[in-house]
């Protein structure tokens, strides 16, 4: 017995001494992404992108002639790993930087870390509440929900309609939205006559939508991610919903083109310029960014350059904006961003400061309908 | 829009959404009744059928015809697959041990899945026309025949077999008694074999006719599994009509729940409904009770 | 018992001088969540190894801790150490009132029924965004405090959370060895004899889903004030299926074994980040095959097959002589 039970411990020590990482001379970036789990579809482009980025600046000689390492930890959508990974970053590979996670739920539970090791955190989501109220090490790249309702209500107002019906998917991006529908809608003097959600996984909302549908709204605003609106889409099509539908920036993709088919044309969202970079006015500040990143990640991947990966896009070019204007150590990158201006990435142009670490305004989003399988910008 | 009409909506939205549930239902309890085991992977046949449709019409430019059958097919295999390599070698062991398998099978058919393929979501195309049909002021897809005209079906060969042929009624006297059976000279570890099979053909069809509306994507068979579990309970785990009921019923009462009541609540409607007939009345809806068997 | 004593004295000294290895280290931080892994996994065990009673809804009982935790220290403003002990208590007796119709069902029917309900709570979760903050989490928990002592880094988190363990890891010890633990036994061997015997084996099933829910309630609290931060999906079905894994994996019935389970399952990620997106396979794959090959667990897998090995050394050396 004594002997099954020393043989277990001495088990139990050997997993214990892992081997470490550890590197020498350059500059050390970490990388939190859900490459799996629910949010894949945010984490797996933003990982490449992020290699992508720094791979591409280490080819053009660095920063300031230092190499940039980047260590990329999944975090599976899970709050629990993306603490484990974030400490793992700062104790172990002792980054001086993190980007991400691409979640509001894992951001929040690791700013706690991030500002406790005082590290910067870039985070790649977008709930309002990450850096409202500020916290002195933590920032974002993605747009907050609050401008892209903005936009939508204020496009609503322009086109004289007021009576909205939203419908919210039940993951931390759709009750972040649904609060900002909610919140905004007075100040747009808007009304929100039905307010009603779905799961992520359902796979029938006509028991909604027939609801909306005797309801005395004269839009329909959806607020979710792959694959939910495109089935709200398809749903509404068969009911022959007579409502205008918009929905959020979470499907500004040619993968919703793809799934809704038909039921896709006519649909209105704010985007990020991206997936309208080749149409933008030429005085359009990001639209340099815009092309070369969208002509970059077609090259790697063979895949369209998304609105998601360019949050770790610019995550990694403000670091490296932040180093070579703060230094290379963490408070150098945190007051490097802090100061930073008009800084044109792929979310929009960037103007950090001590009271916003946000640092976009509502200009980041475009309004953009589907034509014919293709986006173009909405009048 | 009155709610008379409404109500019809949400009737025929939720008819349609039974019938899947009834599919998965009947598979699982076609296991369950041949071997005693609740076959956690069940949901991942589901998703199986619609992803191998998928896969073959994209990469080997299939139609969609000859599509279907081999993706049936191939989900089939991987069920003969899953039994030979999985539940053969533990067919004495515990119920625990029994339950902890099928959700490691589970979790490898969805990781293999999601490595071969990727882990977007993706739309089949419908099998006809995507004009919706008038109903007395509901409306319909005609998909949703399609999947409506194929469970009758499936539910009629089903109990065809199970009623005329031999190797059914051999499968329903393993059923009763597995021992019994063997001595009477049946291969009760064909029988076995043949349930994974059937319930992996029939769970794979119901992913592929569902696919047009509903999508798929590596992980669709988590949620359809369990709800199709939750319709073989309340059907006393039948492999026949009660199970279809229950699935039908599951799909009205979410859909009538999502319309009238809280959508955000709709899951747990299917939850709740499968504990309070555990409680109450364990041997289902139209079951007569049991005795306790020592 | 002795032996018992020893096995204990010698598990409690190796946690205690764990730090001076792995201190200011990342692995420090991952040994805090091992903690309250071993804690859920011993509670599980308890039901699993002992009472042979299966749930796979065992998370919805850490998540009510959690949340309960959560909400009553930071909107209600209580003192954390009291809202764990009152949050416990309660959690502890909703599961005695639902522990006499749930353990009335058997093996998969349990299965499913625990399922049912760890699943209602996670909805619950998710869906009541006035009180949990919904599907984008809870945040802002206070961290614990002793007097002048803030549990607020991964050392100190350290010794609260393994001493709850330790707590937990003796009670358990305990009971396994006293005549309740024995009548667990008869139940789980043949329960129609035991209750013939005289044994109230319907009570004793609900005592024992009592306490485990309680030890698993304030794991969640414990979480909770660690984290600092709670959301649904930490509490969701996978959850319940990866401490039912840890459970088997290490053995069932074996206190040990839920720790060594435990910490095998939470340091897997490290060891498969080389194998990236492959390691849901591997961890798939793994189940099955321990479940075919090693149904004893790691407790008695691993010195069985030592002993297989050792013993074929010795037959080769046999042969060349």
């Amino acid at each position: 017995m004594r002997f099954r039970f020393t043989t277990l411990t001495t088990a139990a020590l050997l997993l214990l001494t892992a081997s470490l990482s550890f590197a020498a001379g350059t500059i050390k970036i970490g990388g939190l992404f859900s490459v799996t789990g629910p949010p894949a579809f945010l984490g797996e482009p933003e990982r490449n992108t992020a290699k992508m980025v720094v791979d591409s600046i280490n080819k053009a000689g660095g920063i300031k002639g230092q190499k940039l390492e980047l260590v990329v930890y999944d975090t599976a959508g899970d709050a629990t790993k993306a603490v484990q990974m974030a400490t793992k970053l700062i104790k172990d590979d002792k980054v001086i930087a993190i980007i991400g996670p691409s979640t509001t739920g894992e951001s929040m539970a690791v700013i706690p870390v991030a500002e406790r090791e005082k590290v910067p955190l870039i985070s790649c989501a977008a709930g309002s509440k990450i850096t409202d109220p500020v916290k002195r090490y933590v920032f974002k790249t993605a747009q907050n929900d609050g401008l892209a309702v903005a936009k939508i209500y204020e496009y609503l107002q322009k086109h004289k309609q007021n009576k909205v019906a939203i419908l919210t998917v039940s993951d931390g991006f759709g009750a972040s939205g649904r609060e900002q529908l909610k919140s905004l809608a007075g100040k747009f003097g808007m009304q929100v006559v039905v307010d009603d959600t779905y799961g992520p996984k359902d796979t029938d909302m006509t028991s909604q939508l027939t609801k909306i549908r005797g309801s005395q709204a004269q839009v329909l605003i959806v607020w979710g991610t792959n694959p939910g609106p495109a089935v709200i889409a398809k749903n509404a099509k068969q009911l022959g919903l007579k409502l205008p539908l918009y929905m959020s920036h979470g499907v500004s993709s040619k993968k919703f083109i793809a799934l809704a088919g038909d039921a896709a044309e006519g649909v209105k969202l704010p985007s990020g310029k991206v997936i309208v970079s080749d149409v933008l006015p030429k005085n359009d500040p990001q639209k340099g960014s815009l092309l070369a990143y969208v002509k970059d990640y077609q090259k790697h991947f063979k895949a369209e350059g998304d609105h998601f990966g360019g949050h770790a896009w610019d995550g990694v070019m403000l670091v490296k904006a932040a180093i070579e204007k703060g230094g290379a150590t963490t408070e150098g990158i945190r007051a490097g961003l802090e100061g930073l201006k008009d800084f044109h990435g792929i979310g929009g142009t960037f103007n950090f400061s001590a009271g916003d670490h946000a640092g976009l305004n509502k200009d980041a989003f475009v309004m953009v309908e589907i034509k014919n399988k293709d986006w173009v910008i909405a009048k | 829009m009155e709610l008379g009409n409404q109500l019809l909506q949400y009737l025929l939205s939720g008819l349609s959404t039974g019938a899947i549930y009834a599919l998965i239902g009947i598979g699982f309890s076609i296991i369950y009744n041949a071997t005693g085991i609740i076959n956690f992977a069940q949901g991942e046949f589901v998703m199986l059928g619609g992803m191998l449709t998928l896969f073959l019409m994209e990469t080997l430019k299939l139609p969609l015809w000859a599509a279907i059958p081999l993706a049936v097919l191939l989900a089939t295999l991987v069920g003969l697959l899953f039994e030979r390599l999985a539940i053969r070698p533990l067919r004495k062991a515990s119920p625990i041990s029994l339950v902890i398998i099928t959700i490691g099978g589970s979790i490898l058919i969805r990781g293999l899945s999601m490595l071969i393929w990727d882990k977007d979501t993706h739309a089949l195309p419908p099998f006809s026309s995507e004009e919706p049909i008038m109903i007395a002021g509901a409306t319909v897809l005609p998909q949703h025949f399609w999947i409506l005209g194929i469970t009758v079906v499936l539910i009629g060969l089903n109990k065809w077999f199970f009623s005329h042929t031999i190797s059914g009624k051999a499968m329903r006297a393993c059923s009763y008694n597995p021992r019994a059976a063997g001595l009477v000279g049946i291969d009760v570890r064909r029988m076995v074999l043949l349930s994974f099979v059937i319930s992996a053909a029939m769970g794979s069809l119901a992913g592929i006719i569902v696919a047009p509306l509903t999508m798929t994507s590596y992980d669709v068979g988590v949620m359809l599994g369990l709800k199709g579990f939750c319709a073989a309970i309340i059907g006393g785990m039948s492999s026949g009509i009660p199970t279809v009921i229950g699935g039908l019923i599951l799909g009205v009462l979410e859909s009538l729940g999502a319309g009238l009541i809280s959508s955000g609540y709709k899951d747990a409607i299917a939850f709740v409904i499968l504990l309070l007939i555990l409680f109450i009345r364990p041997q289902g809806l139209f079951g007569k009770p049991e005795s306790e068997r020592v | 018992m002795k032996k018992e004593l020893i096995k204990y004295a010698v598990f409690a000294l190796c946690i205690l001088l764990a730090p001076l290895v792995f201190s200011g280290n990342y692995l420090m931080n991952v040994l805090v969540f091992v903690g309250i892994h071993t804690m859920l996994a011993v509670a599980l065990n308890l039901l699993l190894g002992y009472a042979g009673q299966i749930s796979l809804g065992h998370a919805a009982f850490f998540g009510l801790g959690a949340y309960g935790s959560g909400i009553l220290s930071t909107t209600y403003n209580w003192n954390p150490w009291l809202a764990m002990t009152v949050v416990a208590l309660v959690v502890g007796g909703l599961a005695f009132a639902i522990g006499f119709p749930i353990l009335k069902l058997k093996g998969h029917y349990l299965a499913m029924a625990t399922l049912g309900m760890g699943i209602i709570v996670y909805i619950v979760f998710n869906e009541w965004v006035a009180i949990t903050g919904g599907p984008s989490g809870f945040s802002g928990i206070p961290n614990l405090e002793l007097g002048p002592l803030v549990f607020d880094s991964d050392l100190k988190n350290y010794y609260l959370v393994w001493s709850f363990v330790l707590g937990c890891v003796l009670l358990s010890v305990n009971l396994a060895n006293s005549r309740i633990g024995r009548a667990f036994r008869a139940i789980h061997d043949a329960e129609v004899a035991a209750r013939v015997m005289g044994v109230n084996a319907r009570l004793l099933k609900v005592q024992v889903f009592a306490l485990s829910a309680m030890i698993c309630a304030i794991a969640g609290s414990l979480y909770a004030h660690v984290m600092t931060f709670v959301a649904p999906p930490s509490f969701g079905f996978n959850i319940s299926v990866e401490l039912l894994t840890m459970v088997v994996i290490g053995g069932l019935g074996s206190i040990y074994g839920s720790f060594l389970g435990a910490l095998l399952l939470t340091l897997l990620p490290e060891f498969l980040r080389f194998m990236h997106d492959y390691d849901i396979v591997f961890y798939g794959g793994l189940l099955m095959v321990m479940t075919i090959f090693m149904p004893g667990g790691l407790v008695r897998g691993i010195p069985d097959l030592f002993r297989k090995i050792t013993g074929l050394k010795n037959k080769k050396g046999g042969a060349h002589a």
